[in-house]
């Protein structure tokens, strides 16, 4: 057996001995996950980023937002009254990694797509008390004036389809994603097309209200515009999702 | 001195010794700290029996006597395990606060609004609920006041509306959303015409004395030359089906000829306007607020200033 003082003095064996005894406690929460049935929900309409809001997702991890704002809306009454419905799990499937956060500095962005107009999104991020007079968040002046840099725009949706995302490059994955998706869908996620697709959702929708440029601002915008809008959920009894827990 | 020794003797030391002679004691746990730890050991296997907990195949033991009932949203009663989704269900609708809530939200479905605004409980009740469903979803934009951001986001405090200030046009207003759009200019226009448009726009509201730019700047702005009328009417009041704005008052959502201080600057805030035109969204509610929430925030809306 194996004494205290033995393990005490041998610093090596005491970094093995604590990572096998914090390994157990992580394994055991997270494991049973992968294999229980339902941990992701059924529903219909998630799907992957589309090149541009996939660039405003890196622009949003970029600048931290995530330390401020978490994108996990709990299933408790006040923050149902505030947000929203609770997150699902299916809802960040295609999220690597999830932005689901811990801290709240600012309010939880899981459904603030939709909520408010572009215009409004890039006064608030350009200078948010300019619209929210008590708010303390930074100014974020570069986004109106960076142009969005996609030239690597295929790698990093090659990237993320070795994690399991599925963007397609091959005839079968297409067709296998119109089958899921939808036609219209499946083309926003064929790398060989991403860039056309990115520049076309960016003129098309003009985020930043610059006609004739594509700026930073256009693709966080358009990721947080689409936050938490893919499930329809009048298309479900509430007592569904609670089936899965 | 001679106690602490005696005491020294009685324990058990761990047997190492640093700088000769400093021991450590070997001290058999508190009994009340073995307790506690004892009792929770116990605890967990209580909460393995009653809450859901281990894992088993694809699934997981849910636990026993710890059924949940709620209504479905298909109007149906369903019993399941506990968990946290079926648990906010059940506080959704049975909560204390809920509950209290539930009378006065059945009575302000069924009522019409001019019963509503003539209840002084029911409207105490709205204020009240309208107040925090405002704080969460229109402050942002509107402001906590609702007295907007002049260039970006209409004042709804005042008694100025560019889509209407009865119930029925405001309540259209947060279900449907708005878009709000007049175009640019810049082609149509030369610098000199855009002076002039501009001049005769502030001569309605009595900014500007009439003067020959003014007379240039009517001639276009009443004539299919500029075509201004078309959506500002020719006594540029506006039109509420197209959201355009009354230009005769001295209420501006766009230019902000308020904050100007000179004459130039004033000219300057509204050929700003007509150079570059306007493009705002309101944003539609239906899809996130209920029909009983919007017509709250309908009567709230109304009742900030400026309801018609």
């Amino acid at each position: 057996m194996i004494k205290h003082e033995s393990i005490e003095t041998n610093a090596g064996l005491l970094i093995v001995l604590t990572m096998i005894v914090i390994s157990i406690g992580g394994l055991v929460e997270i494991v049973p996950l992968f294999y229980i049935n339902g941990t992701v929900e059924d529903v219909a309409g998630v799907r992957p980023y589309t090149p541009l809001e996939l660039r405003g997702r890196d622009i949003y991890q970029r600048e931290g937002c995530y330390l401020c704002h978490s994108q996990m809306i709990r299933p408790f009454r006040d923050e149902a009254l505030r947000y929203g419905h609770y997150s699902l799990a299916a809802e960040s499937q295609y999220d690597h990694p999830f932005q689901w956060g811990s801290k709240r500095t600012g309010p939880d962005l899981a459904r603030v797509g939709k909520k408010y107009s572009n215009q409004w999104h890039v006064a608030h991020l350009n200078n948010p008390r300019s619209v929210v007079p008590q708010s303390v968040m930074p100014n974020y002046p570069w986004l109106l004036k960076n142009d969005l840099d996609y030239s690597d725009i295929q790698e990093r949706m090659r990237a993320l389809k070795k994690t399991g995302v599925p963007y397609s490059e091959t005839r079968d994955e297409y067709e296998r994603n119109v089958k899921q998706f939808g036609k219209s869908v499946a083309d926003k996620l064929d790398i060989l097309h991403a860039e056309e697709n990115l520049i076309s959702q960016a003129l098309v929708n003009d985020y930043d209200g610059q006609p004739s440029r594509i700026t930073e601002m256009d693709a966080l915008v358009s990721y947080l515009q689409v936050l938490g809008t893919m499930v329809d959920f009048s298309k479900y009894n509430e007592g569904y999702f609670a089936k899965f827990r | 001195m001679s106690d602490a020794r005696k005491t020294q003797a009685a324990v058990q030391t761990t047997g190492h010794a640093w700088d000769g002679d400093i021991q450590e004691f070997n001290n058999p746990l508190p009994n009340w700290w073995l307790w506690a730890f004892y009792a929770t050991v116990v605890f967990a296997v209580v909460y393995w029996i009653f809450y859901p907990a281990w894992p088993v195949g694809g699934g997981y033991t849910t636990g026993v006597m710890n059924d949940i009932t709620f209504v479905d949203s298909d109007g149906t009663e369903k019993t399941m395990h506990w968990n946290t989704r079926a648990l906010l269900l059940k506080d959704l609708q049975e909560s204390k606060s809920a509950t209290l809530s539930h009378e006065y939200l059945e009575k302000v479905k069924d009522a019409d609004y001019q019963t509503i605004l003539g209840d002084a409980e029911m409207m105490a009740f709205t204020r009240s609920m309208a107040v925090g469903l405002f704080g969460d979803n229109c402050a942002a934009c509107h402001g906590a006041g609702g007295t907007g951001v002049i260039g970006l986001f209409p004042n709804l405090a005042d008694d100025d509306w560019l889509w209407g200030g009865t119930v029925e046009d405001i309540q259209t207003t947060i279900t449907n959303g708005r878009y709000g759009f007049m175009p640019s200019f810049r082609e149509t226009f030369n610098d000199k015409q855009l002076d002039d448009v501009a001049a005769y726009v502030l001569s309605l509201s009595g900014q500007h004395k009439a003067d020959a730019s003014v007379a240039r700047g009517k001639a276009i702005f009443q004539t299919s030359t500029g075509g201004c009328y078309y959506c500002h009417g020719h006594d540029a009041k506006g039109m509420k089906s197209q959201g355009s704005a009354n230009l005769t008052d001295q209420i501006w959502t766009i230019a902000d000829v308020p904050d100007a201080d000179t004459q130039e600057q004033k000219l300057a805030a509204v050929k700003a306007v007509v150079t570059h035109g306007v493009q705002r969204t309101m944003p539609h509610w239906s899809d996130r607020l209920d029909k009983t929430q919007i017509k709250l925030l309908t009567v709230y809306v109304h009742e900030l200033g400026g309801g018609q």
